[in-house]
């Protein structure tokens, strides 16, 4: 993940350079000195002007020092699609957890596993990054392989036991992915992923 | 009485996390190989560690203590996909994966 983060700075560049674009990396340099600030200052516990300066100093140091690719964020925040995405989270970060804590202490019962791959509707590296993520914390299914020029993920599922769960592990994926680009993609990527397949449910 | 109330819930929330623990450590143990084992192993850890964590604020209710907490759940939640990719893609390209046990392997295919 590491290799294709850093590919992804080098080809990262905005369609359109400019006022812009530069606007919108010095806006990104400032929440993440904010962010590396209260960091520092959660890390020593309490909030003083010491911690503030010596934060501010520290966050200064790293920006300058280790600086990341840019990320383009093109879309924008939906609090209510965040907030449906954070409940399906959990909903299933529980009930999977109970699956595998379940087969692990089942007496007997050798599960068989799949390696899929699965096509990402939208092939930024944001989304392709966040969707690996999220697979990657939900038990039962673990990133082994991005590809990232066609965009396709591959996933190890754990305990399948027929096509039947294989069709519905690759739908998964996909709404993960539905779900993440309804919390903060643009508005050309939202269609992408509503239009291109006719599904059920929410 | 809200004290009481926050005590039992963060006991609830350890106990529950422990158990997931031991859990994930006995499907390390009992999984065939590495990939499955990947599966136990920071998976139900993953809802554990939370767990604990949110037991542990429940107890110490320090505005300090918090914030610590909830850094420990967020570079938690962030590097741990990251730990297991690597692990999972090294274990694979190493041909460290029985082939018995897949029903498929589109990776293979590419």
């Amino acid at each position: 993940m590491n290799r294709d983060r850093r590919a992804a700075g080098a080809q990262a560049v905005n369609p359109d350079p400019g006022a812009r674009s530069r606007a919108g990396r010095w806006r990104d340099q400032l929440i993440a000195f904010g962010w590396l600030v209260l960091v520092w200052n959660l890390l020593w516990g309490e909030f003083s002007w010491g911690n503030l300066v010596g934060g501010l100093l520290v966050a200064a140091a790293v920006l300058v020092f280790f600086p990341l690719p840019p990320v383009t964020f093109v879309g924008r925040l939906r609090p209510w699609a965040l907030l449906v995405f954070a409940l399906h989270f959990a909903g299933e970060l529980v009930t999977a957890s109970a699956h595998v804590a379940s087969i692990a202490v089942r007496p007997g019962y050798r599960p068989r596993d799949a390696i899929i791959g699965v096509r990402l509707r939208v092939r930024s590296d944001l989304n392709l990054a966040l969707t690996a993520e999220v697979l990657s914390l939900v038990p039962g299914t673990l990133i082994i392989e991005v590809d990232r020029e066609a965009g396709v993920l591959y996933v190890h599922v754990l305990d399948v036991r027929g096509p039947g769960d294989l069709a519905a592990s690759r739908e998964r994926v996909l709404a993960v992915e539905r779900r993440i680009v309804r919390a903060i993609g643009s508005a050309a990527e939202l269609r992408r992923v509503q239009t291109d397949t006719v599904e059920k449910g929410p | 009485m809200l004290g009481a109330i926050a005590d039992w819930l963060g006991a609830a929330c350890l106990v529950g996390g422990a158990l997931l623990s031991l859990a994930a450590g006995i499907g390390v143990l009992r999984f065939p190989d590495v990939l499955a084992r990947m599966h136990a192993g920071t998976k139900p850890q993953v809802l554990g560690v939370l767990l604990l964590l949110v037991g542990v604020a429940l107890r110490l209710r320090t505005p300090a203590d918090l914030g610590m907490v909830a850094l420990v759940g967020v570079f938690q939640l962030a590097t741990a996909p990251v730990a297991a990719q690597m692990i999972g893609r090294a274990a694979y390209r190493t041909g460290r994966v029985d082939p018995d046990l897949l029903d498929v392997d589109e990776l293979a295919e590419r």
